[in-house]
């Protein structure tokens, strides 16, 4: 390559009390080239492209941005060399919408015209966003369409995307890969992170794959394997998923019966006559895109919300439905939410005392009133083991893990409870690929082991991975659940899809 | 009876300023995600300074100024404990009132009894000698229209402006404000000055106009009132100045009331204005998704940059 590089790291390091998140790490990003920055969770890539975007400063090592040395202090200056960033965890502010959401990221300019910006890029990018709602009741997938086209709107040189299409149809996945490719053809660069193996394949020019904070290889994605970019980015084989031995008791675990739910947000998605039911040594996917009332049935199923009809949700065949959460996990269930912080885990509390919140009374760690910590301990430290949690230890906050430990932290709480039925929303969401890979296989073995197990996911590979039955939930309807081996990953999509345009022609014929 | 109307309106406006400009401080700074408990401390110390710079100076104005700036530099050693060292706001914020107490009751020993000239009311002619709506209308002090003004200028600001917009995002999310690139501790210093002016303003008004001399403790629990006329009034600032008015009108009726010799203890009757004025604003802001909407979700909690 004789051209210019627009960006160029030279030996960048940077150390957090207790860990070194980056050591020594070059990188080179052309221009009009998409680039993948492969790794773990806690490989350092977050930590490197918060350096780029001036988050954070660097302890050594240069910056330097189209071949003049730069000090890129904050983020003000990082958009205005032309480098702009759509967080993992996105830097939304919830009680404003989605319009001021967007300016704030912006120079000064009038608002109004900016609503006319705005609804274009995103209509020419094929992102559908509604400019006066609050961030506050957006699903996942409409938050991260406001990051994007908040970066878009910034005209930038350099494009970072952490992970977006986590949250994305394959027919979206589609049109953003589209969007990327005609970005970089105008002569952009794109720093591309993601967990999806193929994605990178498909996509990128160029892949950096990090490994405990170091830099590991650089490599033309093309030209290798999902399997040997695994390897790379784990450093030893990975295993992909068995599966578990097909369902031979037919015992159900979970039915429900014409569910109705009113939407507790102002702009949520109602529930409307539900009914499937899910049996011991199986596994029920739920596909649909963000927003389609996956939120509104787990918090329904979990007892968070409600209680709707009595007779609508029933736990190993006795009334759940009048019952609180508590109630529903002593008859044999477990729950993990779709929101981590907040819903599944406390972010002030300890990874001991997270343990105990949802295992109190199933594991028995309360005697008289009193709390068992000595057994508690133990069993945080058997879920640190058990799923390979990176943590200082038991007693470190949960604030202080990065998101892909934390979910497997919180998938261990709940699958060591050696539960009946597991209802689980978003297993993987922001889980690297050796992770995501271990938790299905837990989930595989607990249902081998004569569990049911209810997954409500965005992700088709997983529910694809995972499922012996799919359904898939669309405007709060859940289409009937048919056998994995008889449904095609388009015909999904489509019905994902087709729900959309349907709300879509919905919301112009009210405009 | 009409003139004993007009006369008890006009109270009930003197009566609410002093609220109306502590709370609308306090409102401005809480929307940056500071909550500070000291305005009760601040305004005691802008309505001492205020009537000692009268009684130096004899300039009204003078009195104003130094009690804002009094208040200001109050908040100052408030924002200084909590934004830069990462002090606990409710503690810092009770030591602050307790702080003032003294301060002004220090400071105030020379004062008391002493008695200047109040600020007058305004007078246009025509306008203020129409019957009955000239006097409700132009006849107040300045400070009542200033008052007004100002709640009317910080609505537009939180809702119609940039810096509005950027405050408001400062205190719904430091992190996201920060890794957008805005300067979060500096956007709450100022806020925090904003709140203490404010708040030394509506001390001065006190010692100045509404009564005007000066009297240990003469705020008598309105800062606390200010502060809980915000959270109550669920962030909006219309609401506040409905407070505010409430406040001032059960004050005025149960002084009334009192001097009618009604037969009901004189204590009840004053702790009448405070419980009325919560009561009414909660049952009025009990909306969960409307104080959702308006609540700044970071309120009270220090914010460390990460670098």
């Amino acid at each position: 390559m004789n051209e210019k590089p627009l960006l160029q790291l030279t030996g960048i390091s940077k150390a957090f009390p207790g860990c070194i998140a980056n050591d020594d790490i070059d990188l080179e990003i052309a221009p009009g080239e998409i680039h993948a920055l492969l790794g773990e969770n806690g490989a350092g890539k977050s930590t490197l492209v918060k350096i780029i975007y001036g988050v954070l400063r660097p302890d050594q090592g240069r910056l330097c941005w189209r071949g003049e040395e730069v000090a890129i202090d904050n983020p003000a200056s990082a958009r205005s060399l032309g480098i702009g960033m759509v967080f993992q965890h996105f830097s939304l502010f919830e009680s404003m919408t989605t319009l001021e959401n967007v300016a704030l990221a912006l120079p000064p300019q009038d608002l109004d015209q900016l609503r006319e910006r705005l609804e274009t890029t995103a209509h020419d990018y094929g992102l559908t966003l509604h400019p006066d709602r609050h961030a506050y009741d957006l699903s996942m997938g409409e938050r991260q369409r406001i990051e994007i086209v908040r970066c878009l709107l910034q005209n930038p040189s350099l494009l970072i995307l952490d992970e977006p299409t986590s949250v994305l149809t394959p027919q979206e996945t589609d049109t953003l890969f589209t969007t990327l490719r005609t970005l970089a053809a105008e002569g952009r660069s794109i720093l591309y992170i993601s967990h999806k193996l193929e994605e990178v394949r498909s996509l990128c020019d160029r892949a950096t794959i990090l490994r405990g904070g170091k830099r590991i290889d650089d490599c033309n994605p093309a030209q290798e394997t999902a399997q040997s970019l695994a390897e790379k980015m784990i450093g030893r084989r990975v295993e992909s998923a068995k599966g578990h031995t097909a369902p031979a008791a037919y015992e159900v675990r979970l039915k429900v019966t014409d569910l109705s739910v009113r939407s507790d947000q102002p702009h949520g998605t109602d529930i409307r006559d539900v009914s499937f039911s899910v049996h011991a040594g199986e596994i029920l996917g739920i596909a649909g895109i963000a927003g389609n009332g996956q939120t509104e049935l787990m918090n329904a199923l979990s007892g968070e919300t409600g209680p709707p009809q009595a007779g609508a949700i029933e736990i190993l065949a006795s009334d759940a439905s009048q019952m609180g959460p508590m109630a529903r996990r002593q008859l044999g269930a477990v729950f993990v939410p779709e929101e981590r912080v907040g819903q599944a885990a406390v972010s002030d509390l300890s990874l001991v005392q997270n343990s105990f919140l949802t295992s109190a009374f199933r594991m028995g760690f309360v005697n008289h009133g009193l709390i068992n910590w000595p057994g508690v301990g133990q069993y945080a430290k058997e879920i640190l083991d058990e799923f390979d949690v990176k943590a200082t230890g038991v007693d470190a906050l949960v604030s202080s893990l990065s998101g892909g430990n934390l979910q497997k932290f919180i998938v261990g709480r709940e699958i060591l409870q050696s539960p009946q039925l597991l209802i689980v929303s978003q297993p993987t969401w922001g889980v690297d690929a050796g992770a995501a890979a271990a938790i299905h296989e837990q989930i595989q073995r607990l249902i081998s082991a004569g569990a049911g197990a209810l997954v409500i996911s965005q992700d088709l590979d997983e529910i694809f991975a995972l499922s012996d039955r799919i359904a898939v939930i669309s405007q709060g309807t859940l289409s009937p659940p048919r056998p994995a081996g008889e449904v095609t990953t388009e015909q999904v999509g489509l019905l994902m899809g087709a729900s959309r345009s349907i709300s879509e022609t919905a919301s112009h014929a009210h405009a | 009876m009409t003139e004993l109307l007009i006369a008890s309106i006009m109270t009930m406006m003197t009566a609410a300023t002093p609220l109306v400009f502590a709370a609308t401080g306090e409102l401005v700074c809480e929307k940056s995600g500071v909550l500070n408990l000291g305005v009760e401390g601040m305004m005691l110390t802008g309505a001492v300074f205020g009537f000692a710079a009268v009684t130096l100076t004899g300039e009204p104005l003078l009195g104003l100024a130094a009690g804002m700036m009094m208040g200001l530099f109050a908040s100052l050693i408030f924002g200084v404990l909590t934004l830069s060292l990462l002090s606990n706001q409710v503690a810092t914020g009770l030591a602050l009132t307790i702080f003032g107490t003294g301060l002004s009751a220090l400071v105030g020993l020379d004062y008391v009894g002493k008695t200047i000239e109040q600020i007058r009311a305004i007078h246009l002619p025509v306008l203020t000698d129409l019957p009955v709506v000239g006097r409700l209308l132009f006849g107040h002090d300045p400070l009542v229209y200033v008052s007004i003004v100002l709640l009317g200028l910080t609505h537009w600001f939180l809702k119609h402006t940039r810096w509005g917009m950027i405050l408001r995002a400062v205190g719904d999310s430091d992190q996201s404000a920060h890794a957008i690139g805005y300067p979060v501790i500096a956007i709450r210093y100022a806020a925090v000055a904003f709140g203490g002016a404010m708040a030394g303003l509506g001390g001065a008004y006190l010692s100045l106009v509404y009564t005007p001399l000066w009297a240990e403790n003469m705020t008598a629990g309105r800062g606390w009132i200010a502060v809980a006329l915000v959270v109550f009034a669920s962030w909006r600032p219309s609401r506040v100045l409905l407070g505010a008015v409430l406040f001032g009108g059960i004050t005025i009726l149960q002084l009334n009331t009192q001097a009618a010799g009604l037969g009901v203890p004189a204590s009840f009757m004053s702790m009448l204005p405070y419980i009325a004025t919560i009561v009414v604003l909660v049952l009025i802001s009990r909306d969960s998704i409307r104080i959702r909407l308006n609540a700044p979700a970071c309120l009270g909690r220090p914010f460390r940059a990460e670098r």
